[in-house]
């Protein structure tokens, strides 16, 4: 097969090969990140010292609000949504995905959608101030007038990432080569699939609520109006039914590539295959019964908390599950440590200590103390930065050679792990002591008695920041000038990509189904 | 032909997924109506019903609960608005009157609509009122002042477990929105 393709502009532009478009998507997801953390590093350059030093609380809040989203629907998403590109069709014997148009379609949406988010910042009256979970009224009466450019970008990414869930339940559903069957597939495609299925659920709940906003806003409605017979705490049911699930769809595929990462270093089979993905599949079906665990503070009724609580605490038990295979997979492995299970390894540790202190969440009776303080912020940012964020970046790491048919320098690799496996703790662990002290969430100034535990945050977020860029450095340098890979550059890797594909990877693969074992 | 047999599948796969995803879109709205229909059998929001008939059943003289009342005024709501009574012990099943006050400060005819909201959630569908100014939009002439009744009786069912209700009120400024309705009836 030739490696033939358009090039220059065009090649991007009309493309719908999926490694082209996995590609982008990873770029786009890069640069998103940047974005997303040079707002983190505001944020955390005014947090450096009690009182107001850099920006005033309104931008501050600005800030606050684009870091989430960006990071949610620009930075993580769309990373994972590029992995399930390049690697969903090599993984299951596929010439391309199944709806190659729509893929192309799919992601081009997103610049747009990001135009318009960020182009907010620049409007009068500022971008959107109200945090990531827009919660009503503050972002129906009280929103700027920037607000509908957010609820029209956040229609756009929910298209997208709608469209990109269908392709790849439909290449996962029709295009496996013959003899892969459901239960053979490697576990990133069996994340993925039950990723797509939770987006294609609730993206459209998110559409509905933002929906629900703008007529709230413009056209008289009163859904969350309280004045006018609507409810705001509604509102807060609502986006937790998208938003809850939401952040499985964050962390799903990135279980799907450290179990394919853990094996390959420790040189044995993935400890219980099957357990891990009834285990997937039933961390998607709780988290669709859980929402309210977000609300323990609005008053509900004990039953609800105790129902609430309960179900919560049980995603625990597949989660346990998953962790349990991962170090069984490593018991008495023959492991070596590149870069890609270093990040793996930290990976199982972290995302561990993020899931303990959701389980202190999960416990209404000491929620009220840890509602809406730092605890909470140290909670997600474990369980998506050493969460999602290093899954991602194993991923690059282990596949990288596969897709460039460049080996990256080692040396440097371990150097980014550590540097990031430091700060990242620097920067997240004094949060829980803050938090737990009283520090709220989402404010621009504090007591003085959290001083200190916000310098050594600091310090952590301007080290992590820096050492992303050299991430960003290591990745040109490998396209650029890095060793030639070879065929199966992992000793230990399996899959069809590793075992019957060249390095790097043609630009067309499996054009004749492969041979599966 | 088995390139055909595959387009066919795919689009079907696709139909029924966009048939979810239309689904999900609808079932956000549906859940309003679910919610308030939950939460109306429930009574688990703190939401009271409507207009009640005062059933002059039995008198629970044995037991007291604490009735306090709280008023909150709206950002942009130019206003005075207090309870004149702050806490009272009633027997359950007795029908009692309290009043409220309200004064315009402003120099705009304003309409003001107040929203109950009862606190413990459970407690709301035993707290009935027979008579209430939030079952009404009040209009207020610049500084005009208003004393309003409002009559209740507690439910002698009410659970053992609750001896304090708080009934609060939350005042809006709703002159914009009868401006425009009554600017669409005309």
């Amino acid at each position: 097969m030739s490696d033939h393709h358009p090039t220059g502009i065009k090649r991007w532009l009309y493309t719908t090969n999926h490694k082209d478009i996995g590609t982008m998507y990873l770029w786009f997801s890069f640069v998103m990140f940047l974005v997303g953390g040079a707002m983190a590093m505001v944020i955390r350059a005014e947090l450096y010292q009690p009182g107001l030093q850099f920006v005033q609380p309104d931008f501050f809040n600005q800030m606050t609000t684009m870091h989430g989203l960006i990071m949610v629907f620009g930075a993580v998403m769309p990373s994972m949504v590029g992995l399930a590109n390049w690697l969903i069709p090599m993984m299951i014997g596929a010439p391309d995905m199944a709806l190659p148009r729509m893929n192309n379609w799919s992601f081009w949406i997103l610049p747009f959608a990001f135009t318009l988010l960020i182009s907010s910042l620049f409007m009068e009256g500022g971008a959107p101030n109200f945090g990531w979970t827009f919660y009503a009224p503050l972002s129906t009466t009280y929103g700027p007038p920037s607000t509908d450019f957010f609820i029209l970008g956040v229609h756009m990414m929910g298209i997208s990432s709608i469209m990109g869930a269908i392709n790849v339940i439909v290449t996962v559903f029709n295009m496996r080569a013959p003899g892969m069957t459901l239960m053979k597939m490697p576990l990133f495609v069996w994340t993925w699939v039950i990723t797509a299925f939770l987006l294609i659920m609730v993206m459209p709940v998110l559409a509905g609520t933002v929906t629900m906003m703008l007529t709230d806003r413009h056209f008289g409605t009163d859904f969350f109006n309280a004045a006018g017979g609507g409810d705001p705490v509604m509102f807060q049911h609502i986006f937790w039914f998208f938003g809850h699930p939401e952040v499985y769809i964050m962390i799903l595929p990135a279980f799907g590539v450290v179990s394919e990462i853990i094996p390959a270093f420790s040189r044995k089979k993935l400890f219980g295959y099957s357990s891990m993905v009834y285990a997937t599949a039933s961390i998607a079906l709780l988290s669709f019964i859980v929402w309210a665990h977000h609300m323990f503070a609005t008053g509900m009724p004990v039953a609800g908390e105790l129902f609430f609580m309960i179900a919560t605490m049980l995603i625990a038990v597949p989660t346990g599950v998953k962790v349990f295979n991962w170090v069984a997979t490593m018991w008495r492995g023959s492991l070596t440590f590149e870069t890609p299970m270093l990040f793996s390894i930290a990976f199982v540790i972290l995302f561990t200590i993020g899931g303990f202190s959701g389980v202190m969440l999960a416990m209404a009776p000491v929620d009220f103390q840890y509602h809406d303080t730092y605890f909470v912020v140290a909670h997600f940012h474990y369980v998506l930065f050493p969460g999602a964020i290093f899954g991602t970046t194993a991923a690059v790491y282990y596949w990288l050679p596969k897709w460039t048919g460049k080996m990256y320098n080692e040396k440097m690799g371990q150097l980014h792990f550590w540097l990031s496996m430091i700060f990242v703790n620097l920067t997240f662990f004094p949060m829980h002591f803050s938090g737990l002290a009283g520090m709220p969430r989402r404010i621009p100034d504090y007591n003085m008695m959290f001083s200190d535990f916000n310098m050594l945050a600091s310090i952590g977020a301007f080290g992590l920041g820096l050492s992303q860029l050299l991430f960003l450095f290591i990745v040109i340098k490998t396209i650029r000038s890095g060793k030639k890979a070879e065929n199966k550059q992992w000793e230990g890797a399996a899959g069809l990509e590793w075992d019957q594909m060249d390095t790097p990877a043609p630009y067309h693969t499996f054009s004749t189904p492969p041979k599966v074992s | 032909m088995k390139e055909q047999v595959k387009k066919d599948s795919n689009q079907q796969l696709v139909g029924k997924l966009l048939a979810i995803v239309a689904g999900m879109f609808f079932f956000a709205f549906a859940l309003i109506p679910l919610y308030d229909v939950f939460c109306d059998i429930t009574g688990i929001n703190g939401k009271t019903k409507g207009k009640a008939l005062y059933p002059a059943s039995r008198i629970d003289l044995k037991r007291e609960v604490t009735v306090e009342f709280l008023t909150n005024i709206n950002r942009g709501m130019p206003w005075e608005f207090k309870s004149m009574t702050t806490s009272i012990k009633v027997h359950p099943g007795e029908l009692n009157e309290v009043k409220f006050y309200a004064r315009n400060r402003s120099q705009k005819d304003i309409v003001g609509q107040s929203i109950p909201s009862v606190s413990p959630g459970e407690g709301a569908l035993y707290l009935n009122k027979t008579e209430c100014f939030c079952f009404d939009q009040q209009r207020l002439a610049a500084g005009e002042e208003i004393e309003m009744p409002m009559k209740f009786y507690i439910d002698p069912d009410l659970p053992e477990d609750i001896t304090i209700l708080t009934l609060s009120y939350q005042l809006f400024n709703v002159t914009e929105a009868v401006k425009a309705s009554v600017g669409e009836t005309r």
